[in-house]
C-alpha cells in the first residue's frame, strides 16, 4: 500500500470508529462506566461570592489542578453552574450548538434539578476541556442521552448545597426546606432566602456524592417538557457575532486553502511569485499536511489582508497537481457496475436467519426489486472556517465544530505540539448535519497558523465545501422478498452494494445499519454485500446509513404488502411484532428497538394521517417507519401527483417516541426541519463524481428546497414514553423518503426506486 | 477610498472597488451579521437593504454603491418593521442553526415594507432566494404572518 492509500484507510478508520462511538447510546439505566466514575468537585477562588460547581472524571489531583486554575480567574471553564448574588444563574453548555437546540435543552435539564428560575438563567458555551466535562461532542443524536444523568446531577448537587447552607443558617432540618424558582423556603419557620443570598454560604458546603442525590420523578418536573425560546435567538436575529465565521482577533489575517479537486492529489508546484504579487496578498505557501483526510491534506495557502483578496488571488492560482495517487472514482461507473452485478447474490452471506430458499419455494408471492441512491454533500450553510493563533507556545483556535474535544489531539499532531498546548474555543455552528464531526478545517488552520505570525482565519469557499466533503455514500440494494399464504412477511434477501476504503470493511457511513438489521423482522433473512473500492472520503450525514437505506428498505416493505394484498399498516404492525429470536437485542440494558414502541408510533401516525380514508384520484397517502438513533418514528405524507409528475404535498405527519421531551418547541422544530430536509434530499439532491472530482460546486447545482415549495404543514406528535430521553436531530429524517415513495405509488401506481426523484422526472409544485 | 452610509452612519473604507459589499462589511467594518454562504447570489444569507431594496451583498461591488443607503441586520432593528420582524422571529422560535436568519429577516422586512399584508404567494416570491438548510420555512412563514398582523394592529 502506498502512503496515500494507507493514509486514506487510516482516515476512514478514524471516522468509522468515531461514528460507531458517537452513535452508541448509553445504557437505559445505571449510567455508563464514565458516568459512574464521575464525582463532583467544587471550584474555589474566583469571585468568591458565587457557587461554582463542576465535575471531573478521575482523580482528585485533577480537581486540585482545576481549582488552582480557577484561582487564576479561569474558573468558568470548568463549571456547569455559577450563581451570582443578584440571583442570575449562569449555566454552561458543554456541547456544541449546531441548530439542534442543545444550548437551550441542556440549560433546562440543569435548571430543572436546580429548581432555578428560568427567567434568570443565562446560558453560556463552555470552553473545551474533556477532562472536566467528559465528551463534548454533538453527533448521532446522543448529546441528550449521554449528558442526561450528568446534567441532572449537576443541578441536583448545587441545589443540595444551597439547601445545606440554608439549613445551617436557619438551624432547621434540611428535609423541611423546599425549593422553587431560585428561592428556598422553610415553611415551618416561615423563612425563605434566594439562591443569590445563599450562594456564598453554599459554596462552603461539602460537595455531595452524586449517588446520594435524589433526582426528580417526571411528575415533579416544572420545566422539562415545556416550551422554551432558543437562548441565543436574541443574538441570532440581531446579527451579533456568534458563529465561527464571525470571529475577529486583533491583527487577524485571512487565508484560503486550495486542495486538489481529486481526492488524494498532492502539490507538485505552484506559481508562488505571481500569487504573492496579487493585491492584498501577504504570503503564499504549500502545505504538505499529514496526508490524512481527517487531518490536513496537501494544498496551497494564500494569506491576505481580507477574505476577498485571498479569494481573488486564488483565481490566479495555478497548481501542478501530482495525481499519481489521486482518486479516479466515477459515480456513473459505480452505478452501472452495481446494476450489472446486483442479481448475482454473493456466495458469502453476512446475516443468515431461517431458510430463505425454503421460504421462496413455498411463498405465496415473491418480489424482486433494485433500489439506488446517490452521493450527497452536507451543504451546511456556514462554510468551513477556523481562526487559529499560534502564540506563546500555544495553538489557540476558535472552531465551529461538532467534535471539539476530538479535535485537540489531531490539531496537536498537525501542529507538532502536545494536545495540552491546544486551546480550543467552541463557537456556535452554522449547521452540522454530521459534516463537522471531522475537524479537517481546524487542522488546516493550525498548519497554516504555524507559518503565520498573527491570528489567521481560514475561510473555505462554498466551492471548497462541495469539493472536500465527507460525502453521504451512494448505495445500491437488490432485494428479494416473500410473503406467505397468510399474507405475512416471510423472507427478506438483500444484496447491498456499497463501498470500502480499506478493502476489508465498509467505508464510513456505508455499512448497513444495525437499526435495519434488527428491525426488519422477517423469520427468514439473508443479507450479503459487495464492496467497491472508493477513494473519495465518506462520512456521517444526518442519520448516517438510515438516511437512505430506510428509503430502500421501507419502500420495498410496501412493495411486499402490496403484493400480499394487505393493508400496509396492518402488514407493518404484524412485521415489527414478529418473534424472531435471532433478532432479539444483544444487550437488553441498552436502548433498543422495541416492537411496542414501533407499534405505537405506527398506529398513532396512521390515525393522525387519516389512514384508510378514501382520497381523490391522483392523491395518495404514504406511511413508513424507522428505528433510528434510538428513536422510534413513523412518518406519513399525503400528496397529489399530476400528469407531469408534479407532486403537491398536502401535509406531513411525524410521530416520534424519543422518550420524554425536554423542550417541546425545539423538538417540534427538529421534527419539521428533518422532515423538510428529507423531502428536499429525496426530491433533488445528489452529487456526481467523475475522475475523482465532485461535479457540483455550489447551490445552483444542488437544489435544496426553498420556501415556495416547502411543505406548509408538518404536524408532529410525541409519545413521551418512560424511556430515557434520546436525541431529536436525526430520527425524523429517514422514514420520510419511503413514505413519499409509497404515497407516489398510492397516487399513481408507479413505484420509485431511485433517488433523487428529480432524476425520474418528478418535481414539487405549490 | 469609499464613503458608505451604513445603518445611518458614515464609514470610510480603503478597499478595491470590485470588493463585494459583503466582505467590506464583514472584514473591514466588523459588521459580521451579514453572512457568506455561496458567493453567487444563490443562498441569500448576505441579504442587505440598499435604498430599501433587498440585495445580495456578495454581488454588489463596493465601488458601485455610491451614496445609496445601506441597512444591515445590525441596523434593521432601528426601523419599525425591522424591530417587529425580529420580535416575530423570536416569538415563533424560527432559528435552528440560525446562520441564514439574518438574510431571511432582511428579505422579510423588505417584503413587509412594500406589502404590509402579504399573501402566501407574496411570501413565496419574496423569500424564494433565501435558503434555509435546517428547513425552518414553516416558522418563517408563521413569523412573517405574525409580523404582518403586528404591523396592522
Amino acid at each position: 500500500m502506498t502512503d496515500i492509500q494507507s493514509n486514506f484507510a487510516q482516515s476512514d478508520a478514524y471516522l468509522s470508529a468515531l461514528i460507531d462511538e458517537v452513535r452508541s447510546v448509553p445504557a437505559a439505566s445505571g449510567g455508563s462506566p464514565m458516568l459512574r466514575r464521575r464525582t463532583f468537585f467544587k471550584l474555589a477562588g474566583g469571585g468568591a461570592a458565587g457557587l461554582v460547581l463542576g465535575f471531573h472524571l478521575g482523580n482528585q489531583a485533577f480537581a486540585a489542578a482545576a481549582t488552582s486554575d480557577s484561582a487564576g480567574g479561569d474558573e468558568v471553564m470548568n463549571a456547569f453552574i455559577r450563581i451570582a448574588p443578584d440571583n442570575t444563574i449562569t449555566i454552561y453548555s458543554k456541547c456544541p450548538e449546531i441548530g439542534q437546540g442543545i444550548k437551550t435543552s441542556f440549560g433546562v435539564i440543569i435548571a430543572e434539578e436546580l429548581d432555578a428560575d428560568w427567567n434568570h438563567v443565562v446560558m453560556e458555551q463552555a470552553d473545551i476541556n474533556p477532562k472536566v466535562y467528559g465528551s463534548q461532542g454533538a453527533g448521532g443524536s446522543t448529546s441528550i442521552p449521554r449528558a442526561w444523568d450528568q446534567l441532572r446531577q449537576a443541578g441536583a448537587g448545587a441545589r443540595a448545597m444551597l439547601v445545606a447552607a440554608a439549613a445551617q443558617q436557619w438551624q432547621v432540618d434540611p428535609a423541611g426546606i423546599t425549593a422553587k424558582d431560585s428561592v428556598l423556603t422553610h415553611a415551618a419557620s416561615g423563612r425563605s432566602a434566594s439562591y443569590g443570598e445563599l450562594a456564598a454560604a453554599a459554596a462552603k458546603q461539602p460537595v455531595p456524592d452524586p449517588k446520594s442525590l435524589k433526582l426528580k420523578a417526571r411528575a415533579d418536573y416544572r420545566l422539562i417538557g415545556k416550551r422554551f425560546h432558543g437562548v441565543d435567538n436574541p443574538k441570532v436575529v440581531t446579527g451579533q457575532p456568534l458563529f465561527g465565521i464571525d470571529v475577529q482577533r486583533p491583527g487577524m489575517v485571512y487565508a484560503s486553502f486550495t486542495k486538489c479537486p481529486a481526492a488524494g492529489g498532492k502539490v507538485s508546484s505552484f506559481n508562488a511569485d505571481e500569487i504573492k504579487a496579487q493585491p492584498g496578498v501577504l504570503d503564499a505557501f504549500a502545505i504538505d499536511g499529514t496526508g490524512v483526510m481527517v487531518e490536513a491534506m496537501p494544498g496551497v495557502a494564500i494569506i491576505a489582508k481580507d477574505t476577498w483578496s485571498a479569494f481573488q488571488a486564488r483565481k490566479k492560482l495555478k497548481v501542478n497537481w501530482d495525481l499519481s495517487e489521486a482518486s479516479t472514482d466515477s459515480s456513473s461507473q459505480f452505478s452501472a457496475q452495481a446494476q450489472k452485478i446486483a442479481a448475482s447474490f454473493p456466495a458469502q452471506a453476512d446475516q443468515n436467519v431461517g431458510d430463505v430458499d425454503k421460504s421462496f419455494a413455498a411463498a405465496a408471492k415473491t418480489v424482486e426489486s433494485y433500489y439506488e441512491y446517490p452521493f450527497a454533500v452536507h451543504a451546511q450553510l456556514e462554510p468551513m472556517n477556523t481562526t487559529a493563533h499560534w502564540h506563546d507556545g500555544v495553538m489557540e483556535l476558535w472552531v465551529p465544530t461538532q467534535q471539539p474535544d476530538r479535535g485537540l489531539p489531531l490539531i496537536g499532531k498537525v501542529a507538532g505540539i502536545p494536545p495540552e498546548k491546544v486551546v480550543m474555543h467552541q463557537t456556535r455552528v452554522g449547521g452540522g448535519f454530521g459534516r463537522r464531526l471531522v475537524n479537517d478545517y481546524a487542522c488546516e488552520a493550525a498548519a497554516i497558523a504555524m507559518k503565520v505570525n498573527a491570528p489567521v482565519k481560514l475561510q473555505w469557499s462554498r466551492e471548497d465545501d462541495f469539493a472536500h466533503d465527507f460525502y453521504r455514500p451512494a448505495g445500491y440494494h437488490q432485494f428479494k422478498g416473500a410473503v406467505d399464504k397468510d399474507g405475512r412477511l416471510d423472507a427478506w434477501q438483500e444484496h447491498f452494494i456499497t463501498f470500502t476504503a480499506d478493502g476489508k470493511k465498509e467505508s464510513t457511513g456505508a455499512n448497513l445499519t444495525d437499526n435495519l438489521r434488527y428491525s426488519i423482522k422477517a423469520p427468514n433473512i439473508r443479507r450479503a454485500k459487495t464492496m467497491f473500492p472508493l477513494r473519495i472520503p465518506t462520512g456521517s450525514w444526518r442519520a448516517p446509513g438510515d438516511n437512505a437505506q430506510v428509503f430502500a428498505a421501507q419502500s420495498f416493505m410496501h412493495e411486499l404488502s402490496v403484493a400480499a394484498g394487505r393493508d400496509h399498516v396492518e402488514f407493518l404492525l404484524e412485521a415489527v411484532n414478529r418473534d424472531v429470536p435471532e433478532l432479539a437485542p444483544k444487550d437488553p440494558t441498552k436502548v433498543n428497538f422495541s416492537p411496542a414502541r414501533a407499534s405505537d408510533v405506527i398506529k398513532m401516525c396512521a390515525e393522525k394521517a387519516g389512514w384508510g380514508q378514501k382520497l381523490p384520484s391522483g392523491s395518495g397517502l404514504g406511511l413508513a417507519w424507522c428505528y433510528s438513533h434510538a428513536g422510534h418514528v413513523a412518518q406519513a405524507i399525503e400528496i397529489s401527483v399530476d400528469a407531469k409528475k408534479r407532486i403537491k404535498v398536502a401535509r406531513i405527519v411525524v410521530v416520534l417516541d424519543v422518550g420524554p421531551i425536554i423542550d417541546m418547541t425545539g423538538s417540534e422544530a427538529q421534527a419539521q426541519g428533518a422532515s423538510t430536509d428529507a423531502l428536499s434530499t429525496a426530491m433533488g439532491l445528489k452529487v456526481d463524481v467523475e475522475k475523482g472530482e465532485i461535479q457540483q460546486q455550489n447551490f445552483n447545482a444542488y437544489p435544496i428546497l426553498r420556501m415556495p415549495l416547502a411543505p406548509m404543514t408538518i404536524d408532529s406528535y410525541f409519545i413521551q414514553s418512560d424511556n430515557p430521553p434520546t436525541g431529536m436531530g436525526e430520527p425524523a429524517f429517514p422514514a420520510l423518503a419511503p413514505a413519499l415513495g409509497n404515497a407516489i405509488f398510492a397516487a399513481t401506481g408507479e413505484r420509485v426506486r431511485k433517488l433523487p426523484l428529480k432524476d425520474l422526472g418528478y418535481s414539487l409544485t405549490s | 477610498m469609499f464613503t458608505l452610509t451604513i445603518n445611518g452612519q458614515s464609514h470610510d473604507v480603503d478597499v478595491p472597488e470590485d470588493m463585494p459589499l459583503l466582505w467590506v462589511l464583514r472584514d473591514h467594518l466588523n459588521l459580521v451579521g451579514t453572512k457568506y454562504g455561496c458567493g453567487i447570489a444563490q443562498c441569500g444569507a448576505c441579504t442587505v437593504h440598499i435604498d430599501g431594496k433587498p440585495m445580495r451583498s456578495c454581488q454588489q461591488p463596493v465601488g458601485k454603491i455610491g451614496t445609496r443607503a445601506i441597512t444591515t441586520i445590525e441596523g434593521i432593528g432601528a426601523t419599525p418593521n425591522g424591530a417587529i420582524v425580529q420580535q416575530a422571529w423570536q416569538e415563533a422560535d424560527v432559528p435552528q442553526c440560525g446562520y441564514c436568519q439574518a438574510g431571511q429577516i432582511m428579505s422579510a422586512t423588505a417584503l413587509l415594507n412594500g406589502k404590509p399584508q402579504p399573501t402566501d404567494a407574496d411570501i413565496d416570491a419574496a423569500m424564494g432566494g433565501n435558503l434555509c438548510r435546517c428547513g425552518t420555512y414553516i416558522r418563517i412563514r408563521t413569523a412573517i404572518k405574525n409580523a404582518a398582523a403586528a404591523i396592522s394592529a
